[in-house]
């Protein structure tokens, strides 16, 4: 395996686990969020600063982890105060808030982000399979989840808020568990790929990666867990395989936005199901 | 001074926010979706503006061309992609509406190129007048005005004609308004005609003001507008026009007095949550 092959696996599981956790907030609990990059870029940022004090991977990994899984936790809040349309718009200003934040901030490098992120200490094909061994836990994770009480609770929150409060479910506790689930799981895609790319630019972390992430989710199907594997592979390899698709990457995941919702709103995984159960 | 002058900056951006801001509103008071692809209406306007004022050497005829072909833009997109898609969750046409802004802004950028285009020839840009002592070019002060007379005017359609107690009718009672024979198609044709015109011609005047119209540029002052719709009370129209000039100016403030902590944009969103965190319905409650 080349150093090629070695860096698009890397980047696969980065983003499967980055559309995975999005999954579970917006596909489980049926939240909305537009800002999830930002909770990518905490992890990111938190491992990036901690690697170049000395402090050793397995623990910018975890810090990373649940320094955007706090935060995402205070987010989650808002979750409890605002619904729908105006949770999108609010997790939406949460993206540029910390981009804002984050550009402005001299001890975080500003505008040109954290440079020299000291390596691995593994070899590229080492480091990418940790990174894929990352991704098969939260497909595992995220599986046993939607099959666990936690997931059916979650299912009844995102059909019906109301309905879900008056068979007494404590809606507010699991929405900010899916919320701190989720943006922590973002978090430590952000530490992985820190060493992956040892360079880390404010600007990898803002809306039209939030907006990625969320292709790869709707595209998948929302609320699936291997529709969106699928869609995660098939959206990353598409501008590898192809020099027209990479040039034009971004109005192809536009226009698949459109497609998938004007002819299969729930995804590939909704066509799949469609053409085997008639 | 400064501090008078900041309000008066702040309040010209309002105006241009409340431009945008209004036909995202009058889009969700109507259909409930958060019409994320106005960016791009706005954003055609100004390159339809510029590329006419530059081919034509006639400023008047860009606005005109500019006017007409946003408001049959935005038509065309309730037709093609909000229509078809009216019954599904709202989830729904906010994701086609993210994916048709991304087309729309990668297309300018295949079409006109990725580094935008300036005016050949912009003599309001360089032209100021001051007022009480305060120098404001002819842009911010076109933009006032033309803010202020097509706010006006959409007000008097609403009050005194009967396509506008239509619209207002279908708002409070789509049911109501239909039996007593309003035709609510109608009703939203007029609806995004009128906003996508509004946003052409902001997208138009920003053009000018920043003598420079690039693909990307509508994106910034769409996700403003979006959080200030939602700062006024989802699909209350005074509501957003009161949040418009308090954005313009907290951000005018802001950029002066927080410039170490955060960016410009940051501040927007920063006070949008603050509020929302105090008053979930908004400013002024939904509309």
């Amino acid at each position: 395996m080349s150093a090629y092959v070695a860096s698009i696996v890397s980047v696969v599981g980065i983003n499967m686990i980055l559309a995975l956790s999005l999954n579970i907030i917006t596909g489980f609990c049926g939240q909305v969020s537009l800002g999830h990059a930002a909770f990518y870029g905490i992890g990111a940022y938190t491992a990036a600063y901690l690697s170049k004090l000395g402090v050793a991977l397995p623990l910018t990994l975890l810090a990373g982890t649940i320094t955007a899984g706090l935060i995402g936790v205070v987010v989650g809040l808002t979750s409890l105060r605002v619904r729908h349309d105006f949770l999108a718009v609010t997790t939406m200003g949460i993206g540029f808030v910390f981009l804002g934040f984050v550009r402005k901030q001299k001890w975080l490098g500003g505008e040109l982000g954290i440079s020299g992120i000291p390596a691995s200490g593994l070899d590229p094909l080492a480091y990418a399979l940790l990174i894929v061994g990352a991704a098969a836990a939260v497909i595992a994770f995220t599986v046993w989840l939607k099959r666990s009480w936690m997931g059916f609770t979650f299912d009844a929150v995102a059909d019906d808020e109301d309905a879900a409060r008056t068979v007494g479910i404590n809606v507010s506790t699991y929405k900010l568990t899916a919320f701190g689930i989720g943006t922590a799981l973002a978090g430590l895609a952000g530490g992985l790929y820190i060493y992956f790319a040892r360079i880390i630019l404010p600007d990898t972390f803002d809306f039209v990666q939030s907006i990625a992430i969320l292709t790869m989710v709707v595209i998948g199907g929302t609320g699936s867990v291997w529709g969106i594997v699928a869609s995660t592979i098939a959206l990353t390899l598409l501008p590898e395989v192809s020099r027209a698709a990479s040039d034009y990457r971004l109005l192809i995941f536009g226009a698949m936005l459109m497609l998938v919702m004007r002819f299969s709103p729930d995804g590939l995984a909704g066509l799949v199901r469609r053409r085997t159960t008639p | 001074m400064l501090f008078v002058e900041l309000a008066v900056t702040g309040l010209v951006y309002g105006c241009m926010y409340a431009m945008m801001a209004v036909g995202l509103t009058l889009v969700y008071g109507l259909l409930r979706i958060l019409h994320i692809a106005h960016a791009g209406v706005f954003a055609l306007g100004a390159y339809v503006a510029v590329v006419v004022a530059n081919a034509t050497g006639s400023l008047a005829l860009g606005f005109a061309l500019a006017l007409v072909v946003s408001a049959i833009a935005g038509v065309a997109i309730y037709r093609f992609a909000y229509q078809p898609l009216l019954g599904h969750p709202p989830f729904v046409p906010m994701i086609v509406s993210i994916g048709l802004f991304i087309v729309m802004q990668e297309g300018f950028r295949m079409v006109f190129g990725a580094y935008g285009i300036a005016f050949d020839d912009n003599p309001w840009y360089t032209s100021t007048v001051a007022i009480a002592g305060i120098n404001l070019n002819y842009v911010e002060i076109a933009m006032v005005i033309s803010s202020v007379v097509l706010l006006v005017g959409f007000g008097l359609f609403a009050s005194l004609t009967r396509a506008g107690i239509g619209w207002r009718a279908t708002v409070t009672d789509p049911q109501m308004a239909t039996s007593f024979g309003v035709d609510p198609v109608r009703v939203r044709y007029v609806i995004f005609l009128f906003g996508s015109a509004l946003a052409g011609i902001a997208g138009a005047l920003v053009g000018l003001l920043n003598n420079y119209v690039e693909p990307t540029m509508g994106g910034l002052v769409s996700y403003k507008a979006l959080a200030i719709i939602v700062l006024g009370g989802l699909g209350n129209v005074r509501g957003t026009l009161l949040a418009s000039l308090v954005l313009g100016v907290v951000e005018s403030y802001g950029t002066i007095y927080l410039a170490d902590v955060f960016d410009r944009d940051a501040i927007g969103f920063l006070f949008l949550i603050v509020v929302l965190m105090v008053r979930p319905q908004g400013l002024l409650g939904r509309g």
